[in-house]
C-alpha cells in the first residue's frame, strides 16, 4: 500500500528541529525503515514528518576513556564497519550483522532502532546489557537515561514527543555475547541474548520474550534459568517453546562468559 | 499539510528537478514520474528486495524511501547497468550465462544489490553471497543459479583486472 498525506520538513539546526516537533501530529523521520512500512500499512498517520537526518553532529562515532559515544543518525552499516566499535563494543558490532538485511541496514539508524523499541529487535537489548546511557534533547536542554528506565513498555520509552534521541554511550566491553535465533537470516529474533561480562558482573539482556528486553544479573547459570519470565507467545512459538529456547541460549552463552 | 516539494537529484548521471508530494515512495517517482520502470514493486514493505536501487552507491530499499528523502543524491537503477547499445554489464551476463532468472520479476533489485555488494567484496565467498541474497525473495530460480552468476561476475572481474 501507499504511506497517507503528510508534510515534510527538514530543519537545519537541532533547535529548527525541536521547534517543529511541537506542532501536532508531528513525527520524527530518520532512516525510515520502520516508520516508512508502518505508514504504508496505515498503522501510522503523521499529519508533519521532521527528517532530521540533516542535523550535523549526530553521525559520530567517538571513542572516549572507558566509553564510546554513538551518534543516533549512524546507520547499522557504519556501526557495523566501524572498526572503533569492533574493538571496543564487540557485542554492538555482532548485533547489527542480525538485523534485516544490507539495504535496510545502509538507511536504518542505531538511534531509530532504540527509539522505536521493538521487543523483537537486538539493539535495545545491547543498550540494556551493556548499561548504556541516551542522550536526549529537549527545548530545556539535554537529560541522560539509562538504558534500564529508557524501555518503558511495548514500543514505549522515555522519550517525550517534542524530544529527539541524539546520541548514545555504551561503556566499553570487550568479553561479550550476541546470539539470536530466528527463522531465516534477518528476521526478527524468536528469542535473542545480548550479554557482557565485566569483572564478576554478568549482564544478561534477553528479548523476544517480553514487551521490552529482560535483564538478569545471575551469579549462576541456574540463577539465570530460574529468573526466565513466563514469555508471550506469537504466531509460530507458544510460552513454552520460547522459554525453552532462552534457556539454551543462556547455556551456549555462559560458557562463553565465564 | 500534503504540500509538493521541489527536489534536484541524480538519476542514472543524468540531473531532475521535479515537484513531489512528500508521501510519494522513491520507486513510485522512479517508475511513475521518470518512466524508469525496472525497478519493481513487490511488497510495498520492505520484504522482498524488488525495488532495491543504489543511493550514493549504496544499495537501499525504494519503498523505504521517500522521494523527498532523494533531494541532492545520486540514484542509480537497473537501467544504468547495460550498454547504450543494449550490451549486458559482467554481472547481468552472468546471471544469463547462469540461468540465474525465470521470470524476472526480482531480477532489478538482485542486481542492484550485488552491485553495491561486489564493488566494496570483490572476492565474496558463497556464504556472503548467499548473505547478501537472503534480503531478496525469488520464486522461481531456487537461489542457487544467483548464486554461481554473483561468483562468477566476481571471478570474471578479478581476472580481468
Amino acid at each position: 500500500m501507499k504511506a497517507p498525506s503528510f508534510a515534510y520538513a527538514k530543519p537545519r539546526s537541532l533547535t529548527q528541529a525541536l521547534e517543529l516537533l511541537e506542532r501536532p501530529g508531528a513525527k520524527i523521520l530518520a532512516g525510515g525503515q520502520s516508520l516508512i512500512p508502518a505508514l504504508n500499512m496505515r498503522l501510522s498517520a503523521p499529519e508533519l514528518l521532521v527528517d532530521i537526518t540533516g542535523l550535523e553532529g549526530l553521525s559520530k562515532i567517538e571513542v572516549r576513556n572507558g566509553s564510546v559515544r554513538i551518534g543516533a543518525l549512524c546507520t547499522h552499516t557504519r556501526v557495523e564497519r566501524s572498526a572503533e566499535v569492533r574493538e571496543h563494543l564487540p557485542l554492538v558490532a555482532e548485533a547489527v550483522a542480525h538485523i534485516a538485511h544490507p539495504a535496510i541496514r545502509n538507511r536504518g539508524t542505531l538511534g531509530g532502532s532504540l527509539a522505536l523499541a521493538d521487543p523483537n529487535a537486538e539493539l535495545p537489548a545491547c543498550a540494556l546489557a551493556l548499561d548504556a546511557t541516551l542522550i536526549v534533547a529537549g527545548r530545556k536542554g539535554e537529560r541522560r537515561v539509562q538504558a534500564a528506565g529508557f524501555f518503558k513498555a511495548l514500543f514505549e520509552t522515555d522519550l517525550k514527543p517534542d524530544e529527539i534521541l541524539v546520541g548514545i554511550e555504551f561503556p566499553k566491553a570487550t568479553k561479550s555475547v550476541f546470539l539470536e535465533l530466528a527463522r531465516r537470516q534477518g528476521d526478527y529474533a524468536i528469542v535473542g541474548l545480548a550479554g557482557v561480562s565485566r569483572g564478576a558482573e554478568k549482564r544478561i539482556a534477553l528479548f523476544g520474550l517480553a514487551a521490552t528486553p529482560v535483564l538478569l544479573k545471575p551469579k549462576s547459570l541456574e540463577e539465570a534459568k530460574k529468573a526466565l519470565p513466563t514469555p508471550n507467545g506469537d504466531l509460530y512459538n507458544s510460552p513454552a517453546t520460547k522459554r525453552h529456547l532462552a534457556g539454551v541460549l543462556l547455556e551456549r552463552a555462559w560458557t562463553r562468559l565465564s | 499539510m500534503d504540500q509538493a516539494v521541489v527536489i534536484t537529484l541524480t538519476v542514472n548521471g543524468a540531473q531532475v528537478t521535479r515537484s513531489v508530494l512528500p508521501r510519494q515512495h522513491l520507486v513510485d517517482f522512479l517508475r511513475d514520474e521518470l518512466g524508469l520502470t525496472g525497478s519493481h514493486i513487490g511488497c510495498e514493505h520492505g520484504v522482498c528486495g524488488c525495488c532495491t536501487v543504489l543511493i550514493d552507491g549504496a544499495a537501499v530499499r525504494s519503498c523505504l524511501t521517500l522521494a523527498v528523502q532523494a533531494e541532492g543524491r545520486a540514484v542509480t537503477t537497473v537501467e544504468s547497468l547495460a550498454a547504450p547499445n543494449g550490451a549486458l554489464n559482467a554481472l547481468q551476463q552472468a546471471f544469463q550465462n547462469n540461468h540465474a532468472l525465470q521470470c524476472g520479476f526480482c531480477t532489478p533489485g538482485i542486481l542492484m544489490s550485488f552491485t553495491d555488494f561486489l564493488e566494496r567484496n570483490p572476492d565474496p565467498s558463497e556464504a556472503e553471497v548467499v548473505e547478501v541474497l537472503s534480503g531478496h525473495l525469488c520464486r522461481c530460480t531456487g537461489y542457487a543459479g544467483i548464486v554461481s552468476a554473483v561468483l562468477e561476475a566476481a571471478s570474471r572481474r578479478n581476472k580481468a583486472s
